[in-house]
């Protein structure tokens, strides 16, 4: 099963490749992983999304709060959360192609932002489907490049993972 | 107190109440170096290379339950401890390592004896650190020590560079009485209603059996072990770890369990319906084949690090804390209890258990004209009277002392457990003797494992530390030769050396001596010369059966219930291998 680990951890050099290290000598898989420091500058948060059985979900958690760096975690696909990806999405546009790329861009709630001669940047927000959704309904080689940030996080409601 | 970054790490040492390290000084230590040369409150011991600095560091800390100290330089010397480092990682070892690091503004540009420590030791360390402020130096050896130390024991490593610890650079000293890392907390105490469960279960328990780690010497609870075993009147088996944490010729006392435990600790293990793993952590040398592992028990575990628990063996119970209150927890809770250990029950296992002993699955062929590589290790226990500290290397000989030395106290049993590591035992013999100037300490050793810290003859003859080294010498690796046989159709393949040096004449050209016993009634007598030598290192090379294994085993891929008992005694042949 598909879990999202959002991850408090001290922002010092270096942890970012614990976690990391981590993943790769025991064997986990790593999906996507986004890492940012927090409105505390001392802080980075870290969200990785990663699959596997709830023994190995269990393990991964159980070792990522072994590291020293680690302050806190919490596994966000065990309760109500909002799960957003970020994409920009570089698309060669002929002319007669530039209307239906916009409103296709529109209709995903998409927007526009960067336009030459031949191409548009399309920035767009959304969980990892949507964004799917997106590029399947735009021709693929029209597509100059995708990139994308993975999905990152929050937990509905008052609760948050913080200090 | 304005004091230099190499100053302050000396001082700080000193401040933790550290009385000796050992090391091998390099250039990006050499400030290091020479602070040390201008004190004489920290001993400093020189080893002949730096894995063995980690091994007699580590052989200190099991003896001692304080953190060993390791002082290296960059690059070789650095890459040279991580051997030690892990060996300390796998078995819990509280060590911190210092390694001298290229100065700041040059890291990154492979410099001259530049190696990414902190990337190199990241994955067998509980944590490490790279000091880039000498103002946080102390601080950061406070939190080195701290981490190591508490929770699950580890090593930590210091990264210092070069620029760090230059002397013309100084700056206030003070060093921190206490440290506090927010994102680090060990858990201590039990949870209470877990503990409840735990004790309801083993107090309605049929074949009850306790099965014990290193986390128990770890955690300073022999004491507690014993109180909670025999209020409880159960069998009780040890981990390799965990040898010594209770007494082996206590009567509750069933043997070491796993792949060359005996027969009855894993039949028992097998039969029985509650189990309490306390500080132990289900390793594949104690499981065997998960499938078939304790088909009827409910599991009890106890251990202080969450992710010991049920990472192999799914677990009924987990208790997460240290051992020692746990315990204590626990021994309340069951003589508060209403119930009461099911006596009738328990005399139909004790009896049960009885049975599976009288295979007497240890017995070996005591008429051989050859030395059997088992007396030699009863004959040492009965010279030392049972109480010395034994540290080994890794393989056959390693298992004949877990299994013909019973060990009735707690750090007596010095061994690398979790990653096998060759040339351990005559490294760690020396830290355990500097620890303990007034204790016998023997190293059991083989002929292979032996030469892979040979140097450190030396260390022990500038140090003055008289061990004794009984090398059980059957011309090879034997433990790899005894699965080539069982495995491979005996094919020997390259675990046979065709020189192997001339251990006496060696010995005596490290400035000790060297005795080389080839029969069997010999043995006692050179065991007893041997240890009468009291200010002198002893190197005992005994000529033992090539052809012997260790038995009982449980093969790969079996369960603890199909163990490979020795066929018959009495079947030793005098054939020599070669």
């Amino acid at each position: 099963m598909r879990h999202i680990i959002s991850i408090l951890m001290e922002n010092e050099s270096g942890a970012l490749s614990r976690v990391a290290g981590l993943f790769s000598a025991r064997g986990y898989n790593i999906e996507s992983l986004t890492v940012a420091p927090t409105q505390d500058p001392s802080l980075s948060r870290m969200t990785l999304v990663t699959r596997g059985s709830e023994e190995i979900i269990e393990q991964i958690t159980k070792q990522l709060n072994k590291l020293i760096d680690v302050v806190k975690l919490i596994d966000l696909a065990e309760s109500f959360h909002i799960e957003r990806e970020l994409m920009l999405l570089k698309i060669k546009t002929s002319h007669d192609m530039r209307d239906e790329i916009r409103s296709m861009a529109d209709i995903f709630r998409g927007k526009i932002i960067d336009v030459t001669p031949n191409t548009y940047i399309v920035e767009m927000t959304g969980t990892s489907e949507k964004l799917d959704a997106f590029i399947a309904a735009i021709d693929p080689d029209s597509i100059i490049e995708a990139v994308r940030s993975g999905p990152t996080g929050i937990s509905r409601g008052e609760k948050g993972l913080h200090l | 107190m304005e004091l230099s970054g190499a100053q302050i790490l000396v001082q700080s040492l000193i401040d933790e109440g550290v009385e000796c390290i050992f090391g091998y000084p390099g250039g990006a230590v050499l400030h290091l170096y020479d602070a040390l040369f201008q004190q004489d409150e920290l001993k400093h011991i020189l080893v002949r290379h730096e894995q063995g600095a980690t091994h007699a560091a580590d052989g200190y800390a099991r003896a001692t339950g304080k953190p060993g100290v390791v002082l290296v330089t960059s690059g070789p010397g650095a890459t040279n401890a991580v051997t030690g480092i892990a060996t300390a990682y796998m078995d819990s070892i509280p060590m911190v390592i210092i390694s001298g690091q290229v100065s700041l503004p040059v890291i990154g540009s492979d410099a001259f004896q530049e190696v990414d420590m902190i990337g190199i030791t990241r994955p067998c360390v509980k944590h490490n650190f790279l000091v880039k402020d000498v103002t946080k130096l102390a601080e950061t050896i406070k939190k080195a020590f701290y981490v190591a130390t508490t929770g699950r024991p580890g090593p930590v490593v210091i990264d210092v560079p070069k620029d760090i610890t230059a002397p013309q650079i100084t700056v206030p000293y003070k060093y921190p009485e206490k440290v506090s890392i927010r994102s680090y907390n060990p858990i201590v105490t039990g949870h209470k209603g877990q503990i409840k469960k735990a004790v309801d279960l083993l107090l309605s328990a049929k074949k009850p059996i306790i099965y014990s780690g290193g986390g128990v010497v770890l955690g300073e609870a022999s004491k507690e072990l014993i109180e909670f075993t025999h209020t409880l009147g159960y069998p009780i088996t040890n981990t390799l770890m965990g040898l010594g944490a209770y007494p082996a010729t206590d009567k509750q006392f069933v043997g070491m369990l796993g792949m060359h435990g005996t027969y009855e600790a894993n039949m028992a293990m097998h039969e029985s319906d509650v189990i309490i793993a306390i500080g132990a952590r289900f390793d594949d040398r104690v499981t065997g084949k998960l499938d078939l592992f304790c088909p009827h028990a409910k599991i009890i575990h106890i251990d202080v690090d969450p992710a010991s628990i049920s990472k192999t063996v799914k677990v009924d119970i987990p208790i997460v804390g240290d051992v020692k209150p746990v315990l204590e927890q626990m021994l309340e809770l069951i003589k508060d209890s209403k119930l009461k250990p099911d006596s009738n029950a328990l005399a139909l296992w004790w009896n049960q258990i009885r049975q599976w002993q009288a295979v007497n699955c240890l017995e070996f062929d005591r008429t051989s004209p050859l030395i059997k590589p088992q007396y030699v290790i009863e004959q040492l226990h009965e010279v030392t009277k049972g109480d010395t500290y034994v540290t080994s290397d890794v393989g056959q000989h390693q298992m004949w002392v877990a299994q013909y030395y019973p060990f009735d106290k707690p750090r007596r049993w010095i061994n690398s457990g979790g990653l096998g590591t060759m040339g351990f035992g005559l490294p760690a013999a020396i830290g355990v003797k500097l620890a303990f100037p007034e204790s016998d300490v023997a190293c059991v050793t083989g002929d292979a494992s032996i030469q892979m810290c040979i140097q450190e003859l030396s260390t022990a003859l500038q140090y003055n530390t008289p061990i004794k080294i009984i090398n059980l010498n059957n011309r090879y690796m034997g433990m790899v030769r005894q699965w080539q046989e069982f495995s491979y159709q005996s094919r020997y393949s390259h675990s046979y050396m065709d020189t192997i040096p001339e251990f006496v004449k060696l010995a005596e050209a490290y400035g000790h001596v060297g005795m080389r016993v080839t029969k069997p009634e010999e043995v006692r007598p050179a065991l007893e010369a041997a240890f009468a030598m009291k200010d002198r290192t002893v190197f005992l090379d005994v000529m033992t059966d090539q052809t012997e294994n260790v038995y009982p085993m449980i093969e790969a891929g079996k369960g603890h219930h199909e163990m490979k008992l020795r066929v018959a005694t009495g079947t030793s042949t005098d054939r020599e291998l070669a």
